[in-house]
């Protein structure tokens, strides 16, 4: 089941790919290959829980090959275009790898410039992430780097709680503006039946169908992929090579 | 017949105030644009300045640290005292971007210290004793990453004189500019060497 919602997702991806390659989804994109569903899950919802408690982004892109660019112009452009952190603080940070090249690429937002220096990324990249790599082993070498860059940040940015709850306010006033309308249509609704005169069935249907339309609005529209908050780097980082 | 007339004057004098409100709305709107354009550009060239700070700032840490390992490598080492020397002796103001020549001659100070320190990095490639100091590699990836900001804050502050210069150029907008006195501001251009940050493979 997980497996195929993971290839689903995958697919879902690499359909967006050939429109808009650099365009992310998700915390975690992987276009060779090299990392499992299982990984490529582990490490999504890592960032993910890490962006609910903190609004700090950290995205990981994993690519073939440069093209010929730089890793520097391109980790930027890709900074830059998913305006990776929030507009406010620009806490975000972006691991691009292309196995081709064996280059590496730690860029930093703006906001985190000052715990996540270009020294410290140097030394996470050399110390914590190219042994791993030296090794093929992509997936520890990433997750090592990343908890490396999430100790050195940590404490930077807290997920303002008073704004969370504001967001539950509206949601909930979301939902119960829809247990309402739910609830009056179906008592209009059962009220016409009854008055037809088929009681029991007439008077059950409305309401199994109406909460039938709630179940598909919590799926629709509160599933949550990676969306960038508008935050900006100025280059700041440090590059590697393996 | 008279009152025709006087209709007519009316009528002319009331289509030349329409014309000219019209007008000022208009002028009113490119004005606050060019202002707007123009405080962009100045904003991001105090980015591109903070990061030739910051580079200027990084030099004698590193100079001192290279010292202790290549002393008998003067000449590099001094080359990059003296560039960074001139770089400081620069005021740079807003209004250099207005001019020309001083802005060349900042860009090409900013280019020979830039050649400076990557001729020093190469040199620094022959001390593997050098290469394996933690504070050395430290200073390595400042200066790597300060090219790199040097980079991208210059990419940027092309991008919003490129806007800000067509702006000023378009018709009928160029009327008000001159009018006004916006100029042309000057660009970054590619120098030999400058463009590419010093890469040292590791």
């Amino acid at each position: 089941m997980i497996k195929n919602l993971i290839i689903f997702l995958l697919i879902s991806c690499s359909i967006y790919s050939t429109d808009d390659k650099y365009k992310l989804n998700q915390w975690v994109t992987d276009y060779t290959n090299t990392l499992t569903p299982e990984q490529i899950l582990f490490l999504n919802k890592k960032l993910k829980d890490y962006q609910d408690s903190t609004t700090t982004q950290i995205v990981v892109l994993i690519i073939k090959s440069l093209e010929g660019n730089s890793i520097e112009d391109l980790a930027n452009e890709i900074f830059t275009y998913n305006k990776i952190g929030t507009k406010q603080n620009d806490n975000g940070v972006l691991i691009l790898v292309s196995l081709d090249d064996k280059a590496i690429r730690i860029e930093v937002g703006y906001g985190l410039e000052s715990k996540l220096t270009d020294a410290l990324s140097s030394s996470i990249i050399r110390n914590d992430i190219i042994p791993y790599f030296k090794a093929e082993n992509y997936f520890e070498g990433i997750n090592s780097g990343l908890n490396s860059i999430i100790k050195a940040i940590d404490g930077e940015y807290k997920s303002d709680k008073k704004k969370s709850e504001d967001k539950i306010d509206i949601f909930s006033l979301i939902i119960s503006v829809i247990i309402i309308f739910i609830l009056i249509s179906t008592l209009i609704r059962s009220n016409r039946y009854y008055r037809i005169g088929s009681t029991g069935f007439g008077y059950r249907n409305p309401w199994g169908g109406g909460f039938g339309g709630f179940g598909g609005f919590g799926g629709g529209g509160f599933g949550g992929g990676f969306s960038g908050g508008g935050g900006m780097s100025g280059g700041g980082g440090a590059s590697g090579r393996w | 017949m008279k009152n025709k007339a006087i209709l007519f004057i009316a009528v002319v004098i009331g289509l030349m105030l329409l014309f000219l409100g019209i007008m000022l709305i208009w002028g009113v709107g490119v004005y606050n644009n060019l202002v707007s354009a123009e405080q962009n550009v100045i904003k991001q060239w105090a980015q591109v300045e903070n990061q030739y700070q910051r580079r200027a700032d990084l030099i004698p840490n590193l100079v001192n640290t290279v010292k202790g390992y290549a002393n008998f490598e003067k000449q590099v080492l001094t080359d990059v005292v003296e560039a960074r020397s001139k770089v400081g002796q620069f005021n740079v103001t807003p209004e250099v971007l207005n001019d020309p020549q001083a802005f060349q001659k900042f860009q090409s100070a900013q280019g020979e210290l830039s050649s400076a320190l990557s001729r020093l990095l190469a040199v620094v490639e022959n001390y593997p004793e050098l290469k394996a100091n933690e504070n050395f590699l430290q200073l390595q990836a400042q200066l790597e990453g300060t090219e790199n900001r040097i980079a991208v804050e210059r990419k940027r502050f092309n991008e919003y004189v490129q806007e800000y210069n067509t702006s000023i150029k378009k018709f009928p907008a160029t009327i008000l500019a001159s009018i006004f006195g916006f100029r042309e501001k000057q660009y970054f251009s590619a120098v030999q060497g400058s463009e590419v940050p010093p890469k040292v493979e590791f």
